[in-house]
Parts: structure tokens; sequence; C-alpha cells
């Protein structure tokens, strides 16, 4: 593998970091995984492309896409507890409608492409920081968005909101409106993918109506790497771990390209991927019963 | 201050499996006053519980707080009032968050839930002091995720939880039934000196007939969705479970067939 290779696996890791931080707020914080991610990743890198293509500001296009993309959360969210559907087919049905939203952004066209615009990636002037300015945006980007979310998750509603995952029945019975948390959870969770995806479309210079498909299993993938590699404790160290985790698993993938894995191939693995970490747990305790069961 | 009138609950209500839970109840209960709740099972006790809090909807009837009709309130509303404890101690809290984080989601219960700081240090202060009155050592253990708490353990801070604002009604759902004697015993002098100290008026299922009469100011018999007995503290002191047993019987008609209603 290069060392350009790997620099960029690194930059591709941070940025998707974005997106795995969205989906651990919903796999983890509100513990129901969340489909509208690949939907509105796809919706914040439409929007993003739009925005900077038509010479706007490429950080306004990150603010507008995480409006957006609380959107989409929010219409899920409301599926699910105004209109009693299941919370994992609210998100397929918004998933579904993203599609067609997400071309109408994108003005009938299937993808966009951003030439010379500007983007976060290319505003650094001085010479030195220019070389390096794709790592250092995403580090900062990723750093400040850590930061403020952890923050978020020890106010009075960051706790309502990782409660709500917990248990519902405490939260109630302490006096909260599970609904409105979940709600904000999966506006925030959405939100956070959609930057995500705007930021890729400024980092590749295009988007694509395509490029949200397995989003959601790569954001567990990240997710779940990083708690077993990194840990869980304390919360910040959680976080960390997410934001490693969508590194490594960038590094994992181009070391698995670097081997001769044909590209087509990268879905078929990531599923696998994610399969076995979600097994883990299982099959640990069936290994120790079949032990315990040899030696009695 | 609480005051019940015609209160109705069906279940699956026109199918085959229809099942009366509440009978047209009527009750009311002054500030201040400990009513233990006994009946066998399906004689309707949680299903009273739950129609207090919140969580069913209820098919008739009124239930006004301090005067207030409730009735209509979701639970969430109605928390802000009551305290509640449930019988499976997962029920009460959040397993993982620390046992100081979960004392203050019940603390800040009547206040804006925004972006403040989710625990102060005065906050931090007063949890410590208050756990430390449990006498179970929690308040070493402030850092602790509730996962790895004991049933008992958690029970105790569930009843602090229910209780750090105070509430108007305390609602304990068998709240010791799925702890080891021992620990249920503990739980229950804590429950006692919980609602003595702040005069609680508290609602409190058991199936223990023993523990009905010696806990608490009054007591209630319920059977097929139907308060049939109700003693008030004069009368208890008159009373003795095999006098208890024979009421039963010749109020319910029918004989009192569950060992564990029994236990002494």
């Amino acid at each position: 593998m290069t060392l350009l290779a790997l620099l960029g696996s690194i930059e591709l890791g941070l940025i998707y970091a974005v997106m795995a931080l969205g989906v651990f707020i919903s796999f983890r914080t509100l513990n129901t995984p969340d489909l509208t991610v690949d939907g509105s990743f796809v919706l914040g890198a439409a929007v993003s492309a739009v925005i900077c293509s038509s010479g706007g500001s490429p950080f306004a296009a990150l603010l507008v896409a995480f409006v957006f993309g609380s959107l989409a959360g929010t219409v899920t969210s409301l599926l699910n507890t105004k209109l009693g559907i299941q919370p994992l087919l609210s998100g397929i049905l918004v998933m579904l409608a993203l599609y067609s939203v997400n071309l109408r952004v994108m003005g009938g066209r299937a993808n966009i492409h951003l030439m010379n615009s500007p983007s976060i990636f290319n505003l650094w002037q001085v010479a030195y920081f220019a070389k390096n300015a794709k790592l250092i945006t995403a580090t900062l980007t990723i750093f400040i968005i850590l930061i403020l979310l952890y923050f978020f998750l020890q106010t009075r509603l960051g706790f309502a909101l990782r409660a709500t995952g917990d248990n519902e029945t405490m939260v109630r019975a302490a006096g909260i409106n599970s609904d409105v948390t979940k709600l904000i959870g999966l506006a925030l969770s959405n939100g956070l993918v959609a930057v995500s995806g705007a930021m890729i479309a400024q980092y590749q210079s295009y988007a694509d109506v395509g490029m949200g498909l397995g989003m959601v299993v790569m954001g567990l993938a990240s997710v779940i790497i990083g708690e077993v590699v990194f840990g869980v404790k304390p919360l910040l160290r959680r976080l960390l771990a997410v934001v490693l985790g969508s590194v490594l698993y960038r590094l994992i993938i181009a070391f698995a390209f670097a081997m001769g894995m044909p590209a087509n191939d990268l879905k078929l693995v990531s599923a696998i991927i994610v399969a076995i970490a979600l097994s883990t747990g299982t099959l640990k305790s069936a290994v120790l019963k079949q032990k315990r069961h040899l030696q009695s | 201050m609480i005051q019940i009138t015609g209160l109705t609950k069906i279940f699956d209500r026109g199918t085959v499996s229809e099942k009366v839970a509440l009978a047209n109840v009527n009750l009311t209960f002054t500030a201040g006053e400990f009513v233990t709740i006994i009946g066998g099972n399906g004689a309707g006790k949680s299903t009273l519980l739950n129609c207090l809090a919140g969580v069913y909807a209820v098919d008739a009837g009124v239930i006004r707080l301090d005067g207030n009709d409730i009735t209509g309130l979701p639970e969430y509303k109605r928390a802000r009032w009551i305290g509640r404890v449930f019988q499976d101690p997962s029920l009460g809290t959040a397993y993982d968050m620390t046992i100081e984080e979960n004392l203050a989601i019940a603390y800040h219960k009547n206040m804006r839930r925004g972006i403040q700081p989710g625990i102060k240090k005065a906050e931090r202060q007063h949890f410590q002091e208050r756990l430390a009155a449990l006498g179970l050592g929690l308040e070493n253990r402030m850092k602790d995720k509730v996962g790895l708490l004991s049933g008992g353990q958690r029970q105790a801070l569930t009843l602090l939880m229910a209780t750090i604002v105070k509430p108007r009604l305390l609602l304990l759902d068998e709240h010791t039934a799925s702890l080891d004697p021992a620990t249920a015993k503990k739980v229950l002098q804590l429950t006692k000196q919980l609602v003595t100290d702040k005069r609680l008026s508290t609602l409190m299922i058991t199936h223990n007939m023993k523990e009905a009469l010696a806990m608490g100011t009054r007591t209630i018999m319920m059977h097929n969705g139907e308060v049939i007995l109700d003693l008030d503290d004069e009368e208890r002191k008159q009373m003795t479970v095999e006098k208890l047993v024979s009421q039963f019987e010749s109020k319910s008609g029918s004989s009192l067939n569950n060992d564990r209603m029994l236990l002494l």
C-alpha cells in the first residue's frame, strides 16, 4: 500500500467518522438501527453539491445539509412514534422516499461533478497547510463535532436521550416524553450523517444518487470495530473509539484492495465484517457452553 | 387527595379473551395515607396502579389528584406528581448509565431539560447525602454503572429516584417480590423509613398478608377487579392473617388457593 493510499484512507475514515457518530447515536444511544442513514447521507451530499456548484459557501453547505438530514430523521421518528410504524420499517420507508427527493435536489441528474468549486478542503492559502489541507480539515472537523457531541451527551437533554435507549419505562416515569427524545436523537443522528455526506461530496468533488448504498452497515462496522479494539468506557473514549473504528475500517478496506480484492466485492466484505462483529456475543457464549459441556 | 370514581378497565374488549380488570372501582385516599393492597393473581391490583400512573388508558371513570382531573394525561406528564417502583428491578433504572446520572434524571423531573450540565456539583453533593442515608454504601459507587448493581441495590436506588423529588403519590408495585427474603426485608425497611420521614401518600401492592397488615395505615383487598375489603388502621389492629383469609373467602365466595399470598 502506498503512503498516498494510506493517507487517503485516513482522510476518508475521519470524514466517514462523522457519519459513524450519527449511527452511534441511533444504534447505541437510542438502541434502534436506523436505515434512514442510507438516504440522508446522499441527501447531505446532494445539498452540498448543489450549493457548492452554484457558488455557495462550502461551510453553509454543511449547515444546510445538517438541517435537511435532521428533517429526514424527524420524518422517520414521526412515522414510528405518531403513526405506529415499526422503527426499522420507518427508516426503510424514508430511505426509499429520499431516493426520489435526492434526485429532485440534484435537479433530476443522477450525479453532479464539482469542478473547481470551492470546498472546505481547498480554502487554505498558506502553502504548508495547503499540502495537507484535506487531512487537517478532516481532523479539525471531526474533533469539533466529537467535542460538541461529548458535551451534549452530558447535558440534561443528553442524559434523557441516553436513558431512552436504555429503558423507556424509566424515562417516562421520570417525566420525560420518550417520543420527543427519540425524535431529537434521530434528527441529530441523521443531521450528522448528512454533514458527512456533504463533506464526502466536497472531498471527492462529486455527488451520486447511489453513493449511500450500505452506508448504515459501514457505520455499524465502524462503531463495532471501535468498541472491540478501543473499548467503551468512559464516554469520551467510547466516542473516540467510534472515530478510530471508522479510520480502522477504511484501512482494512484499503488493505484488502491492496491485496487484490475486486472493488465489486466491497459491500459483500463489509456485510460479512458486520455480521461477524454482531454475532461475537452469541458465538462466544455458544463456545463457552460447549466447553462447559465437554468438561462435565 | 386521590379520588377514583367509577374506574373501569377492560382488556381485549369485544374479543373472546375479554377481561374486566377493573370494574367500577371507587376509592378515596387522603394525603399522607400509606395503603397496602392485597389480592390474588388477576385481582386488578397492578392494573389499578398502572391506570393511576397513566400506563393504561381507562375505559370509564375519573381519576383526580388534588382535585385536578388527570384521567386523560399521558404517563410522562403525570410522572411529575407520581413516583413509581416496579416489581422488575431492571425497569426502574437505566442500566448503562451511572448511579449519579440515574439520580440526576429523576431529580430533574419538574425542570426544563435543555443543555444545562447533566449534574451540577451541588447536586452531586445532595445525591451523595441521600445515597448515604440508604446505608448500602452506594454513595461510594456513584460513578458505577447501574448494570453492576444487584436487584436489591437497584430497588433501593429506584426508591430513592422515585422520592428524590417529593411525589404527591408513590406507587409500589410488588417492589420486593423478586428479591431474596433478606434483601426484601431491607428494602421494605427503607420503604418504611422514606415514606414516614417524608409523609408520602403511598399505595403498595404486596402478596404477603402479614406484610400488608404490618406496613402502612390502611389495607385494601381486591378480587376480580373490585375492592372487596377496606380496613382502616383501627380495624387492622384487630385483624390477623387467619381472619383476613376467612374474610376473603366469605366476601369473594371463593377459597384462597394462592400459596404465595399466605407466605408468612
